[in-house]
């Protein structure tokens, strides 16, 4: 069964027929050829396909696309200015090397970015809880939450 | 003059793309045309396969084809080879079995590929391999490597009917065992070193695709060595024309040692696109991961020390079963031999040493290198052999390494390595102070003052790296060359492209590499670009693991650099006049010696493609050299961890409260990216200790088969780590460096299971140290 959707994805209406069945992340990689969101598991568990839906981190491939209908998506690729420059979150994980083979990383920005929007000023502590749904297997985790913590206190509390 | 680059924390070249989603991995490749694979896996750890109906699955919206072990024999594909033939106790060379790449009436672990269905659509694929009906005669099954050469085990391969791949033996048994007998003291562990996962996040992926145009193939594939993943498919595999082959491993999310192997799915969507003219894509999924990505460690240990009253070692004695798994994975006979029995002198001056390794053959996913690859499992033989032999003597650990340490170099150890060069007080030194194992005591105290009890552990490890003199490998069983390329392109500006056989999946060679060559050539690192991963573009390579991209590769990018410069010499002498003798080089000007009249390499660069005042008599246009590096030793990394723990009496949860990480890679090129590499690695290491536990059941089915059950590290598991470094260059590559990969997770599992069984007092916990774990042995010693 095919159904059409439309929302929202990095600020461009976008609609399309798909397959009742299509995971909204295999709409914005398949569909949409906008891969950055990546996956990393079939579980849940990875993170690596987190993007924001209506201002909030999701687990993209948690949900079907049609579940998405007239929402607002930001995915990794509509997080830099227009320009090319650097959020402050993306530009405190290049400081801070807060990546190595960069597949969990889009998934890590865009938590963060949702986690640091809310706190302007977190603790170590706050910061690992807050990734409790992301596995990176390169770093170690201390140089992301270091990022974290630099990306949050330049943003100010606000994306 | 730029400022040197060499040392300097520069920011890395490659995270633009992946912090924008412009990074381009496997499965984000799209090739027009592309159809779907997905593999029917054998849902047995043990079955004959008595026939396989695909006609329901044929007649599936969408599929294109199907294909079973009988297609591909009729085809003669070949099977897996395995890169290295180990020599048993008797002089014979190990058992290989086929490793066909679809099933041959037999399926031998959960996860076995028994056939392929392609379709147009990934959704469609899947649909249509549920309607594969395979009639399985089910198997008993074997997956305890203890068990395996056990009386009326089953069987896996008619040639192994005892399911031993070799027995194998480094050493003199008999001096050994006399040692023994007349030591003051002999400390004894038996354990296992579990077996792990590596799970990289990027799932593997392949997508096979043949061109009618030219015959041509071009396979891109999620791989630590396209070179090596080419060779060994077209000359072993598929018999195809080695220059008809076009591999690509384009950003890669990780590998850890399981991405370097040619595997079964990489064969079959190359060939099924050339009988279908039609792309073939595969991506693993996570669960698909889990069964059949080549598993690390499982090895069951014995190990001795003996010791004279003073706690000088005076003999070593290990013997080790391996789990090799169903199948030879690419590397996995010289993982347990090689690159572990030669790695257990460590840091010490022990004379006499003895290991013999049973590898044998089980029901599980094949076993071969993950991270450290031998050596985290031989610095965990040693390392907690010596913490128990200092706890039973009451020799402080610290100590009774003090005693042993290796001082004099260059030194031969009694398992075939030398050892350039090292100075292990220096690390263990600054460990000490990083760690500050001063204040322990106090800290213990206030734990106790907590209900909680604090143990402090430490882990002197070394590796060998810098994989590795071809003629010595070649020697021990190595069926390639172990060398590295590389090729500098110098274009007319004055920009620069290197192309290497090493590869980057999360290293930061495209910005470490970039250091050393604008460094030398005096150029901005902007102009400096690294091309790694495409055997169209690079002229050959060995691959990324056993950390020796650096060593290996990026000497191999030295000594091209080298040819640059003293062709640079030759034009510049022309250009300024003076004789080619009295042109002085220095990172990026050719100067007349003693005068200011000079060249800038820019204007070098220019001159060899604009040769209108040139040396054509003497010299051809252009500047573009490459070069090929067989190191002549291997470089042997090494340091000290200290890691202090606290465990929770009630629940036996244990917390790494500090760990200090001292590591002597030699040279640094860029400190930011080493930190980052021994974090990760650390990390591993702990995970291996404390989180990380590979289960099947008895019948052979994998229990922890997802991120549910199978618990990789989170950022809530691990702390804060503090990580320094100390330098003794190495001796035999002109860049003094040792390569930095793999330490963390080599030295980090000793170093928390010591801590742990310090709080504890007891003598031995088995990995991973769990709650449920940790509870139990503190329960029992209540009891």
């Amino acid at each position: 069964m095919s159904v059409k959707i439309s929302m929202k994805v990095n600020g461009k209406p976008v609609s399309a027929e798909v397959e009742a069945r299509t995971l909204l992340v295999t709409f914005i990689r398949e569909n949409l050829r906008l891969t950055g969101t990546h996956v990393g598991c079939d579980t849940a568990q990875c993170g690596a396909c987190t993007v924001h839906m209506n201002g909030k981190a999701i687990k993209s491939c948690s949900i079907v696309a049609m579940q998405a209908e007239g929402a607002d998506i930001l995915t990794i690729e509509g997080v830099a200015k227009p320009d090319g420059t650097l959020h402050p979150m993306q530009q405190a994980f290049k400081e801070n090397h807060g990546l190595q083979c960069g597949f969990c990383t889009p998934g890590m920005v865009m938590n963060a970015l949702d986690f640091a929007a809310s706190h302007a000023n977190p603790t170590d502590k706050e910061v690992r809880e807050s990734l409790e749904g992301n596995l990176c297997r390169c770093t170690g985790y201390h140089n992301i939450v270091k990022s974290i913590m630099a990306g949050a206190k330049a943003m100010g509390g606000k994306i | 003059m730029s400022a040197p680059l060499i040392g300097a924390r520069i920011q890395r070249k490659e995270d633009y793309r992946f912090l924008t989603g412009a990074g381009q991995y496997t499965d984000d490749v799209s090739v027009p045309g592309q159809a779907y694979a997905c593999f029917v896996r054998s849902p047995h750890a043990h079955a004959n396969i008595r026939s396989i109906s695909a006609e329901k699955a044929k007649r599936s919206p969408g599929v294109i084809a199907v294909y079973t072990g009988a297609d591909l024999a009729a085809a003669k594909v070949g099977g897996l080879p395995c890169g290295w033939l180990i020599t048993d106790v008797n002089g014979q060379p190990m058992k290989e079995p086929p490793h066909p790449c679809l099933a041959q009436g037999k399926a031998r672990y959960v996860g076995d590929h028994v056939a392929v269905v392609v379709a147009a659509t990934l959704e469609q694929a899947k649909d249509a391999a549920e309607k594969v009906e395979v009639d399985y005669e089910v198997l008993p099954a074997v997956v305890d490597p203890a068990k395996a050469r056990a009386k009326g085990a089953p069987a896996l391969h008619d040639i192994a009917l005892d399911n031993t791949c070799y027995v194998w033996a480094l050493g003199d048994k008999a001096k050994v065992d006399e040692a023994f007998a007349k030591a003051a003291h002999v400390t004894r562990l038996d354990f296992v070193n579990n077996r792990l996962i590596p799970n990289a996040i990027e799932p593997r992926a392949a997508i096979g695709a043949y061109s009618r145009a030219d015959e041509s193939y071009t396979l891109y594939v999620a791989n630590q060595n396209p070179h090596v993943e080419r060779l060994l498919m077209t000359a072993f595999v598929l018999g195809l024309p080695e220059h008809k082959v076009r591999v690509v491993a384009p950003d890669v999310g990780g590998g850890f040692g399981s991405k370097i192997y040619l595997y079964a799915e990489d064969v079959v969507v190359t060939w099924a696109a050339r009988q279908l003219n039609r792309p073939v894509k595969w991506t693993s999924d996570r669960s698909e991961a889990f069964v059949s990505d080549a598993h690390g460690r499982d090895h069951v240990t014995t190990a001795e020390l003996a010791l004279d009253k003073d706690g000088k070692f005076l003999a070593m004695r290990v013997q080790t079963t391996a789990n090799l798994g169903a199948y030879l994975s690419t590397f996995a006979s010289c993982i347990p031999t090689i690159l572990y029995a030669t790695l257990l002198a460590g840091q010490y001056t022990t004379p006499l040493i003895y290991c013999e390794v049973t590898a044998v053959f089980t029901n599980t996913t094949p076993v071969d290198a993950y991270r450290g690859a031998g050596r985290p499992e031989a610095t965990y033989v040693v390392e907690r052999l010596v913490e128990t032999a200092a706890r039973e003597l009451k020799i402080d650990p610290a100590e009774i390494r003090r005693r042993n340490f290796i001082r004099n170099f260059p030194y031969q150890t009694p398992v075939a390595l030398q050892y350039d060069t090292g100075n292990y007080e220096a690390t263990l030194d600054a460990a000490l102070k990083l760690g500050d194992v001063s204040g322990f005591q106090a800290r213990k105290e206030q734990s106790l003052k907590n209900g909680k009890l604090r143990g402090i552990g430490y882990a002197a490890y070394i590796e060998a790296c810098g994989i590795a003199p071809s003629a010595v490998a070649g020697s021990l069983g190595a069926r390639a060359g172990l060398f590295e390329a590389g090729e500098i392109r110098v274009h007319p500006t004055g920009s620069v492209t290197v192309f290497t056989g090493s590869h980057s999946h999360g290293q930061g060679h495209e910005t470490t590499f970039a250091q050393v060559v604008a460094d030398r050539l005096g150029i901005p690192i902007e102009n400096v670009d690294i091309v790694h991963g495409d055997t169209s573009k690079v002229l050959f390579g060995m691959g990324t693991y056993g950390s020796r991209s650096i060593a290996v590769g990026g000497t191999a990018i030295v000594k091209a650099m080298d040819k640059i410069i003293a062709k640079g010499k030759k034009i510049a002498a022309h250009l300024l006049e003076a004789s080619e003798s009295d042109i002085e080089y220095d990172r990026g000007e050719f100067k007349v010696a003693g005068t200011d009249r000079k060249k800038m390499f820019g204007e070098i660069a220019f001159a060899a493609y604009v040769p209108h005042n040139y040396p054509h008599d003497k010299l051809e246009p252009g500047l573009n050299e490459n070069a090929f590096y067989d190191p002549s030793n291997f470089t042997f990394p090494a340091g000290t961890y200290v890691c202090e723990v606290e465990v929770d009496r009630d629940t036996g949860q244990v917390t790494i409260e500090r760990f200090a990480a001292v590591d002597d890679f030699g040279k640094i090129i860029n400190p930011m990216i080493v930190e980052g590499q021994v974090h990760g690695g650390l990390t591993q290491g702990i995970g291996q200790a404390l989180t990380e536990a590979c289960r099947y059941d008895a019948s052979g089915q994998l229990v922890t088969g997802s991120f549910m059950d199978y618990c990789l590290p989170r950022a809530g598991d691990v702390p804060s780590f503090k990580v320094d470094t100390r330098e003794t260059p190495c001796t035999h590559n002109p860049l003094g460096v040792k390569g930095c990969g793999e330490a963390g997770a080599i030295g980090a599992p000793a170093a928390v299971m010591n801590a742990i069984t310090d709080a504890l007092g007891v003598k031995d916990l088995p990995m991973p140290a769990t709650a449920q774990t940790v509870w139990r042995s503190l329960q029992q010693k209540a009891a």
